[in-house]
């Protein structure tokens, strides 16, 4: 188990560069589907306000 | 096929398709992502020169590939919201750019920390690392131009004019490691002849490929219908404030 977390001794190289693309890759899920939850919010109130305003 | 790009230029057959894609695309990328990482870390050889070092190929290769192909897209995109005037191609280019901007960035360090063993040297400023970096800097100034003027429509359509422009950089991306003399190897996979890699090491990094790709797509959908939403709100609220006066 060492042996593999040792990657022959390039732990160094190896695990950094799963561990940046992992990141990165959930930083930008998680920014995406907050902003896109938020502006839907945004726009279903506006929605919502547009029609009452029409028909009220 | 262009018929079909055609008809997703309605948004609202759009977000039908991307309410029905987006589970797929999810499963698809979190499988292959998941089990790509486990064959190519633990699984897949090491390699009888570089070490164990090649695991960073099962990151580093699908993410510059899918970091051409998002740009590819952008500016097929843009030519198409330029052309036709789908906006919502326009749209879609603007949601793709960070996307693609961190999967150049993740193509970037993973290779920097793959050079620093291989090579000795965690950068150089030759012919394929530095046009990857020109590519990282087209993505940053396609977003600083589209965000750049008050008129959103105008900035997106000064944007998509540069990722045409920029398109040109592709080309010299792909074929930089056989016109130029480059520590960077040349192509393994897509290559005349086909790929030169052992089936041990070529599964793995398929499999990832297709969960980058599944991801690209998903996190596409996503940031697309995002985009649609704000744009929706300012339009209505363009509207309601000319109701107003």
């Amino acid at each position: 188990m060492s042996a593999f977390f040792d990657m022959g001794g390039y732990a160094a190289t190896v695990w950094p560069a799963y561990g940046v693309t992992i990141a990165i890759l959930v930083a930008l899920v998680v920014v995406s589907v907050r902003s896109s939850r938020r502006r839907h919010r945004v726009l279903e109130r506006l929605e919502r306000e547009t029609r009452r305003q029409r028909d009220p | 096929m262009t018929t079909s790009f055609h008809r997703l230029a309605n948004p609202a057959r759009f977000q039908k398709f991307a309410r029905r894609a987006l589970p797929w695309s999810w499963a698809v990328a979190v499988l292959g992502l998941g089990s790509g990482f486990v064959w190519g870390l633990a699984l897949s050889p090491a390699d009888y020169q570089q070490g164990d070092t090649v695991r960073v190929m099962y990151v580093h290769v699908p993410a510059a590939w899918m970091a051409m192909a998002c740009y590819a897209l952008m500016a097929l995109l843009s030519a198409s919201f330029l052309v036709w005037k789908h906006q919502l191609a326009g749209i879609a280019a603007l949601a793709a750019a960070p996307v693609g901007a961190c999967f150049t960035a993740i193509a970037l360090i993973t290779g920097s920390l793959w050079g620093k063993p291989t090579w000795g040297t965690w950068w150089v400023w030759d012919a394929r690392l530095t046009s990857v970096l020109v590519l990282f800097f087209l993505y940053l100034g396609y977003m600083a131009l589209a965000g750049a003027f008050d008129d959103r429509l105008r900035g997106l359509r000064a944007a998509s004019l540069l990722a045409l422009v920029g398109i040109i950089n592709l080309p010299i991306i792909k074929f930089s490691v056989d016109w130029w003399n480059t520590l960077h190897q040349p192509a393994s996979i897509l290559r005349a002849g086909g790929p030169s890699i052992h089936a041990s090491m070529l599964w793995p990094l398929a499999i990832t490929a297709l969960g980058f790709a599944a991801f690209l797509v998903a996190i596409l959908l996503v940031r697309i219908r995002s985009e649609l939403a704000l744009w929706r709100t300012e339009a209505l609220m363009r509207r309601q404030t000319r109701g107003m006066t």
